[in-house]
This record gives structure tokens, C-alpha cells and sequence, in this order.
């Protein structure tokens, strides 16, 4: 087949695009080495579109190990000891095909983190899903919980957290982020950086078939109507073959026979080959008729660009050969040496003894296009004018169980009862929760993590968005009593190539990178999703930020279920009753104007770190921080956690109770204390300059304020948790 | 006292059950599938996890493993062999315990803390334990016991239901069985009682900070019985 400039378009590559690979090679590229450009220089593994912004992002600091740039970031976390992490998405193959989708997107995450020597030790997720109206929507959350589960149950890796949110704008196309952390000694680190000529190169894993062929550039495009047709491009995963690969490289990597590993993910043979290479300033040789096949006949353009899972490829010590051949052996998984590295700088492929690829690196990994795009600011939207007469006929209680059992307000312990979450024996603090934790296996020490997005805010302002997730984020590690160490984040946007999209793009990652700054909460992996748009249709721009955080002594963890009748409960930060953005005004009201609430990133900073002193000295004896439908839903959460009523002060100088009870102003938490400690406390927060009320005292069984409010914990127990697993069983 | 824990491709609870035979004082051996023999061991365990990634049926290829011959031998002498979540299955599988493990009654994994009674205390694993109530923790997809009416006669007649779903004040009701057993079945020990096999993991509860602890009162009491 000659390539032509149709060929090159079908492969995604823009024409001028085409023009350049042909200028540089000085020659038209064969179908094999266009199928190689069309793989590197997607969206997806070029990052064309983001790369001139992700630069910007504070991605170093004192525990910062390891940046972006590598198969998952690593964070100090004392000791000997590092955690290995990363988001990434699985978004189209999961709309195409949710169980697979689903799967091998918590496949891939995970190989990144053991990639890098490290045995993983929790998974995440946040998932999206289209209006629970939408016919769709339920297969597509039973396939991906089920696809999610099935991976990291086998795995035998616990599921601690997530995030699950419902919203029109992913009717045709939802998300699916899974994180995974790794536990590592820093002294075992591995690298995909490769070094030294003549190295054998060694493929590990299961064989390679047809499947997920296109996979990166079907993720660079966006859909239509026939997206059925491309399910082949949906990778199959076997967590089984995966849990095998797991503990075959953890064992190979007990001595010092790897030089450099990368897993073979989007883009497969592909990409690890040429990233390695590329980041060693090397040239690769690959024999394709050593690579093991599960199909016949594959020709070398579908050798290289499946995306067959659980699969790695690994550049060995001479004379480590036999060695690692014994442990895959063992494992029952195929070894292969398949090429080696040269001193050429260039990627060499044979096939049944003739050269079929023959490209210098450069010009598909550094060369690789990059666009600074047109981008449209979103102004900040003015006040919306509610009509207060809309509250009037409104009451407290009926709201209050309205939000409560609203799809992204209620319970999702029909999600997580399905993940196993407690696997591996460390997990001190379950889903439903502010963060997972679990112990750093035969330490004090524990890992907070919990997985963060607000696309209503995003959409509305994307500049205070980003920023809000990051100290969402902080918030929910400290409420836990974990430091906030540093992040990971998944973009996920819509069509680049928009100037409305970019721009929110630019804007919520502004946002992010101030907060970061800001609070020294860097970035150190991430991935990036555009394209997430159906027929012309784009996403709310759905940043997700995964925190890490470091618990020194795991007895000093923190809750949210309410400990004792009589201990008191203090509202930290101020409330200003901002009710636009809020899931009041959105579920209730109706309301969809109006900027989101505000950020103060000093108070956000300073609430934080006295709240982590106040922990520390053992004050705290419950916890939450305040945030997607206000403090009444943040009060009941602790409630339901504990099977404790509260009996609510009366607040001074109230506007409006709505306002006060539905508002989402931002920076606020709630902390159950006792009261034979309450001046201690308060002296700490006055000398900290901290904002704080005294909300209420602990009780029996009954939510109520008086004069206003009367409800047993019961019955809002049953709106909040009865809602989702009814709507799945209808 | 020495155990030993059997580890099959694809076990993933292997080390949470190393940690707990260790902590109440096993000495303990991990056994590799493709072994031939064991050692002298006081007691075998088989862990939960993903034996052969349940391809053809949870614990059917783990049952022709290897190992498995000398496990039986051993078992069939008279030591006490424990197969857990997938071990369980493993036991089925083997028919040294009677019965099989379906899909759960919704066809969803549950991974939850529940209640069990314990039936029968005349075996080394729960003579003379201080609670007949336990809370431990479930995290399966085949968990739902069933069996033939004659095979339930002989389980009943030779009093082999060794624990059932049931609430917190020990009542054995439809309300508290997570996944469809028949009889509430938690958990089943063989005639002779030297093998059980449970679906709840009492490894996953041995300190109060993890889902609970009613799992170190069954390993505490386990290795008294055999002293």
C-alpha cells in the first residue's frame, strides 16, 4: 500500500502534519512507519495541545521524588519508603464498551505504578455518568463498576475511594479516571530511561493480538454516530495474566538485572519502544517475527500498534537473559528477546528479514507537533438574582432529604460494596469516607488519598474551579489528618480544537496551578483527555485531582463518624450563605446562573495546617470538611457515619436559613470536640487568626434545631442510602 | 505451632493470612503450587484470592494443581486444613468438603462486614471460643453455598455447618444472608471435622483498627485448642 495524504487523514494526522513527517524523512513513509507517527503524534501520547501548558505547572518540592515525565510521579513519604502514583483516563473505550473500558483502564494504572518498582497498594477512581434519565446511563455505571471491580479484585488491590457524579453533559460520552498508589523503598526505583548499546530488549507478558489496535487515536477523535463500529479498538484485560506480571517483575527487580522498564499501554510496542529510546538518547533494533503472537499472520503495522494488555517491555543487563527467563517461566508468562539497543538513534524494525521501519527517534518523539491554541476566556458570571419568593413554600427538612438522596449527593455504597476494599489487610478508613487510607504495610505510617472533581464549578468559572478542586483536595487530607503532600491529575475537557474548550482547559489549569502553588501541594503525574465530545457536544470541563497524603502515626487518624453524646461541634471558616453554583440552587431551585464560590487561598491554607495542630494534639475527635451541598448535608453525613443526631445551635445574625443551611462557601469544616477542651481550642484557632462558630452538640438518634428542624437520623439514613442501589435495581 | 499457606497463581490474600498466623504465633511456610510436598505443618491453609484467575470455575484448576495430592494426603490423616473464599471453593472443588460455591444471589461482588454463628464447637477450630458470635468481613463473587437435599441430610445429620449468616444478636434469618446460601451457609466442616471451609476472612479482622477484630478471638482461640 502507498501512503498518501487520504491514508495519512484516515490516521488522524492533520495534512500539514503529513507534509512534515514527509519533509523530515525527505521520502513518503511506508504504512507501517505512518501507523507509527499516527500513534506518537495523537493527542494522546504527543500531549500537542497541552504540552505548552502543562510546562507551567509546579511540579517540584521537598518530597517531590519524581515529577511528570514518567510512567507515575513519586512522593517521599519518610523512612525508606516512596509512593509511586498517577490518574489516568479510560474515557472512550469505556462509553464503547464500559466492562472492558473500565478494566483495562485500572490495568493500565496499575502496570504504571509496578512499572516503577513499586507493589501496589490502593486504587481510586472517579467516574462520570450522563443524567440518570438518559437510557443509557445505567448499563454504562453496572458495566463500569463491574469492570473495575472485576480488575482490581483480582488484582487483590484494595479499591479505597472514589467519586462518582451524574450530569447531561456526559450523555454520549462519560469518564472513567482510575489512580492506583505503589509502595516503594527509594532505593529500588525503576526507570524507563534507557542506557548502554547492544542491551538486550525483552518483551514480557501476554501475547499480542488484534485488539485495541488505534486505541491512542481513537482517543485523540471525537465520536459520532457510529461509534459502535469501533469496539475492535476496545482492549481486552486479563487481571489474572496481570496479577502474574505483577509479581514476575516485582521478583525480577529484587536485584539489579533491569536497566530500564516501561509497560506497553496506549500505543503498545510502539511507544515504550521509541519512549525509551527517546529518553536515553538510543537507538532501538526490533525483530517483529520474535515478538509472540496470539493471532497468525499479523503484519508488522498491527504488531506495533495493538494495544494487547498486560504486556511489558524491559531492557536487560548482558548475561541477565537466563535469569529472567526462569522467574516468567515461573510465572507462566512469555519472555521473548526481541531486539536490542543501538548506538543509531534511530528505531530499526525487521520483519521476515527485511527492514520495515527505519525512522530516526527525534522526529516521532521530540519533533512531535505542538500547538499553542486559540483559547476564549470565560468572564466571571454576575450574581444570579434568585427570587426569594422561590424558598418561601420550601421546607427544611423536605429539601434536606431532596439533596440528600439527589444522584450526586447520596450514597454510593452500592459502587464501592463491589470494590474490595479491604484486601491486603491495611485499610483503616473505607470508602464513603472524606479520603481512603490504608498503613504502610508494618509501619505507623498511613497514605490518605481520595480522588476530586467539580465540573458545575468548572463550567461556571473554570479559573475558580480548578483552583476549588485542588483545595477540595487539601481539604479532604486534612480532614483525615494526613498532610497534604502532592497530586495527580486527569484533564478531561472537551474539543481542543474549540476555542471555548481550550479555554477552559487554560483557565481551570490556571486555577489548579495557583492553588498548588499556594498551599506547596505540587503535581506530579497526570494525563490529559480532550476530545470528550458526542456529535458536537463537549463535556463540562471535569478536571479530577487525585491528593496524596502522609499520616505519620495511623492512630492519629481522623473520621467523620461522630464519637459521643455532649461533645461539642465547631464550624470552622465562614459562611457567607453562597448559594449559586450550589446543589441547592441547582436541584431545588433550578437555578443554573451565577458564578461559583469563591476562593481564599490563605484561609484555605491557614484553616488547614491549625485544623492539622489541632489533630495532633488529639482534639479532634471527628471530622468533615463542607462541600458540595453545604453544611446541613456535611452534618448529616457525620450523623449517618456516626448514628448520632445533633441538636443545632441558633445562628446569630442569619440572613436566611436556606442560605445558611444550603450555601457552598468554601474553606469550611466540621470538628466534633470535647467540651472539657473547648478553650484550649478555641486559643489555638484565635491565635491562628481562624473563623469558627460553635455549630451544635452531639446527641441521640435526632437531627434538629429548634424551632425549625426535627428529623431522625433514621429516616435521612434511608433517603441517602436507599436511592442509588433502588435506581439500579429498577 | 506451624502452618503453612499454599500459594496458587493468582491468590491474593496470601500474605494478609501469613500476617495473621504469624501474629498468634504460627511458624509459617508459603508453599508454592507446583511443589510436591509439604512440610511438616500443623496446620494447611488454603488463602482466598483468584486461583488460575477462576478461568473454567473458581478453584477447579487449583483442585488438580500439584500441591493438591500431598494437601489431601495430609488431610485425609487428619490435619486441619482451612480453605478460605477461594479456598473454600478450592475444598469444594476437590470434594473434601461436600457441596459447591455459585455466583451470589445479585450477581455483584460484595465486600462487607456481616455477622456468623457459629454451630458446631465440638472441632479444633472453635472448642471453647469466647463469643458464638463473630463479625467478620466478606469480599466474594461465588459465595452463595448450595448442595443436593442428600448431601444437605448427611451435612445436617453429621452436624458439619460450622457457621451461618445471621444479625448481630446471632438470629439466623433470609434478611442477614448476603448472597443466597442455602441455610445461610458461612461456612462448612467435613465428617471428621479436621477441614473447614468459610467464606468470611477472620484474616482481614484482626485489629481493631481495620474492619474489626473479631477475627484474632477465632486465631487466638485456634492455636490454644492445638497446644
Amino acid at each position: 500500500m502507498i501512503v498518501n495524504e487520504k491514508i495519512a487523514t484516515d490516521h488522524g494526522l492533520k495534512k500539514t502534519e503529513f507534509k512534515e513527517i514527509c519533509n523530515m524523512l525527505k521520502r513518503i513513509p511506508n504504512i507501517t512507519e505512518l501507523g507509527l507517527f499516527s500513534a506518537m503524534w495523537n493527542e494522546h501520547c504527543s500531549y500537542k495541545s497541552s504540552k505548552f501548558y502543562l510546562k507551567k505547572l509546579p511540579t517540584t518540592g521537598k518530597k517531590v521524588i519524581q515529577g511528570p515525565g514518567e510512567n507515575a510521579g513519586i512522593i517521599d513519604v519518610d523512612d525508606d519508603d516512596a509512593i509511586v502514583f498517577k490518574i489516568e483516563s479510560h474515557n472512550h473505550p469505556s462509553f464503547i464498551e464500559p466492562f472492558q473500558g473500565a478494566a483495562t483502564g485500572v490495568g493500565g494504572i496499575m502496570r504504571d505504578v509496578f512499572t516503577m518498582g513499586a507493589r501496589p497498594i490502593a486504587s481510586l477512581n472517579s467516574i462520570h455518568f450522563g443524567s440518570v434519565q438518559n437510557k443509557k446511563t445505567k448499563n454504562l455505571l453496572r458495566g463500569v463498576v463491574r469492570g473495575i471491580g472485576s480488575y482490581g479484585n483480582c488484582m487483590g488491590i484494595p479499591t479505597i475511594a472514589g467519586q462518582t457524579s451524574f450530569d447531561e453533559s456526559y450523555n454520549g460520552n462519560i469518564l472513567v479516571n482510575a489512580m492506583t498508589l505503589g509502595l516503594v523503598k527509594k532505593n529500588k526505583i525503576f526507570y524507563s530511561k534507557a542506557s548502554g548499546i547492544n542491551k538486550p530488549v525483552i518483551y514480557v507478558g501476554s501475547k499480542t493480538g488484534r485488539d485495541g489496535i488505534h486505541g491512542a487515536s481513537m482517543a485523540s477523535a471525537v465520536f459520532d454516530d457510529q461509534i459502535e463500529e469501533k469496539k475492535p479498538t476496545v482492549q481486552v484485560g486479563d487481571p489474572f495474566t496481570e496479577k502474574l506480571l505483577l509479581e514476575a517483575c516485582l521478583e525480577l527487580m529484587a536485584d539489579d538485572s533491569i536497566i530500564s522498564i516501561q509497560d506497553m499501554g496506549a500505543a503498545g510496542l510502539t511507544s515504550s519502544s521509541i519512549e525509551m529510546a527517546s529518553k536515553g538518547k538510543l537507538g532501538i533494533e526490533l525483530n517483529l517475527n520474535k515478538v509472540p503472537c496470539r493471532e497468525s499472520n499479523m503484519t508488522p503495522y498491527e504488531i506495533m500498534l495493538s494495544e494487547s494488555q498486560e504486556r511489558m517491555l524491559i531492557i536487560l543487563e548482558n548475561g541477565k537473559e537466563n535469569k529472567a527467563k526462569k522467574i516468567f517461566d515461573k510465572w507462566n508468562l512469555d519472555f521473548a528477546i526481541i531486539g536490542k539497543t543501538t548506538s543509531t538513534k534511530k528505531i530499526e524494525i525487521y520483519f521476515d528479514e527485511s527492514r520495515v521501519v527505519d525512522v530516526p527517534i527525534k522526529y516521532l518523539a521530540d519533533d512531535a507537533p505542538e500547538y499553542e491554541r486559540k483559547w476564549e476566556k470565560t468572564k466571571l458570571p454576575i450574581k444570579n438574582k434568585i427570587n426569594k419568593d422561590l424558598y418561601k413554600n420550601l421546607k427544611i427538612p423536605d429539601v434536606l432529604k431532596k439533596i440528600l438522596s439527589s444522584p450526586n449527593i447520596c450514597s454510593k455504597e452500592w459502587i464501592w460494596r463491589q470494590y474490595d476494599h479491604t484486601v491486603m489487610g491495611d485499610t483503616i478508613q473505607k470508602p464513603g469516607g472524606d479520603a481512603g487510607v490504608v498503613r504502610v504495610h508494618g509501619t505507623n505510617k498511613a497514605i490518605a488519598a481520595s480522588v476530586d472533581s467539580s465540573a458545575g464549578y468548572c463550567f461556571a468559572h473554570p479559573l475558580t474551579g480548578g483552583k476549588q478542586i485542588v483545595c477540595e483536595s487539601w481539604r479532604n487530607m486534612i480532614s483525615v489528618g494526613a498532610k497534604p503532600i502532592a497530586i495527580t491529575n486527569c484533564l478531561n475537557f472537551g474539543n481542543p480544537e474549540k476555542e471555548k474548550n481550550m479555554g477552559e482547559f487554560v483557565e481551570c489549569l490556571q486555577g489548579i496551578s495557583d492553588a498548588c502553588k499556594f498551599l506547596n501541594y505540587p503535581i506530579v503525574s497526570g494525563n490529559v483527555s480532550f476530545y470528550n465530545e458526542t456529535k458536537n457536544k463537549g463535556i463540562k470541563p471535569t478536571p479530577s485531582i487525585g491528593g496524596v497524603g502522609l499520616i505519620k502515626d495511623y492512630k492519629k487518624m481522623i473520621n467523620m463518624k461522630l464519637k459521643k453524646n455532649g461533645n461539642l461541634i465547631l464550624l470552622i471558616g465562614k459562611t457567607e450563605g453562597h448559594i449559586d453554583q450550589s446543589v441547592f440552587a441547582k436541584e431545588i431551585l433550578n437555578q443554573k446562573k451565577g458564578p461559583p464560590p469563591e476562593i481564599n487561598l490563605f484561609n484555605e491554607k491557614n484553616n488547614g495546617e491549625t485544623l492539622l495542630k489541632l489533630i495532633n494534639e488529639k482534639f479532634i475527635k471527628s471530622a468533615h470538611d463542607v462541600s458540595a451541598g453545604g453544611i446541613l448535608v456535611a452534618i448529616v453525613k457525620m450523623c449517618i457515619s456516626g448514628n448520632k443526631g445533633i441538636n443545632i445551635n441558633n445562628p446569630k445574625n442569619l440572613i436566611n436559613y436556606y442560605e445558611y443551611f444550603f450555601g457552598e462557601d468554601q474553606g469550611r469544616y466540621l470538628l466534633e470536640i470535647e467540651k472539657k477542651d473547648l478553650e484550649k481550642v478555641k486559643t489555638i484557632l484565635e491565635k491562628n487568626s481562624v473563623y469558627f462558630n460553635e455549630f451544635g452538640i452531639v446527641q441521640d438518634d435526632i437531627l434538629e434545631m429548634k424551632g425549625k428542624l426535627k428529623i431522625t437520623i433514621d429516616e435521612l439514613t434511608r433517603s441517602n442510602k436507599n436511592w442509588l442501589k433502588e435506581y439500579m435495581s429498577n | 505451632m506451624n502452618s503453612s499457606v499454599i500459594i496458587f497463581p493468582g491468590s491474593n490474600c496470601d500474605r494478609d493470612i501469613a500476617v495473621a498466623l504469624k501474629k498468634f504465633g504460627f511458624k509459617n511456610s508459603m508453599i508454592w503450587h507446583n511443589d510436591d510436598d509439604l512440610p511438616k505443618s500443623d496446620i494447611v491453609v488454603l488463602p482466598g484470592g483468584f486461583s488460575y484467575g477462576d478461568h473454567l470455575r473458581s478453584g477447579s484448576i487449583a483442585s488438580k494443581s500439584k500441591i493438591i495430592k500431598s494437601v489431601i494426603k495430609f488431610a485425609k490423616s487428619g490435619g486441619l486444613l482451612i480453605g478460605i473464599c477461594n479456598g473454600f471453593q478450592i475444598l469444594t472443588e476437590t470434594e473434601l468438603l461436600p457441596g459447591v460455591l455459585l455466583r451470589n444471589k445479585l450477581s455483584e461482588f460484595i465486600c462487607k462486614n456481616v455477622f456468623v454463628k457459629i454451630n458446631n464447637t465440638e472441632n479444633k477450630y472453635f472448642k471453647k471460643i469466647k463469643k458464638n458470635i463473630l463479625e467478620l468481613h466478606i469480599a466474594h463473587n461465588e459465595g452463595n453455598y448450595f448442595c443436593s437435599n442428600e448431601q444437605m441430610k448427611k451435612i445436617e445429620d453429621n452436624n458439619q455447618i460450622a457457621l451461618s449468616y445471621c444479625d448481630k444478636n446471632g438470629e439466623i434469618d433470609e434478611n442477614y444472608n448476603p448472597n443466597g446460601s442455602i441455610k445461610n451457609i458461612a461456612g462448612i466442616l467435613n465428617k471428621e471435622k479436621n477441614i473447614l471451609g468459610l467464606m468470611p476472612h477472620p484474616e482481614r479482622m484482626i485489629e481493631k483498627d481495620l474492619s474489626g477484630d473479631d477475627g484474632s478471638i477465632f486465631f487466638e482461640n485456634l492455636i490454644k485448642n492445638l497446644k
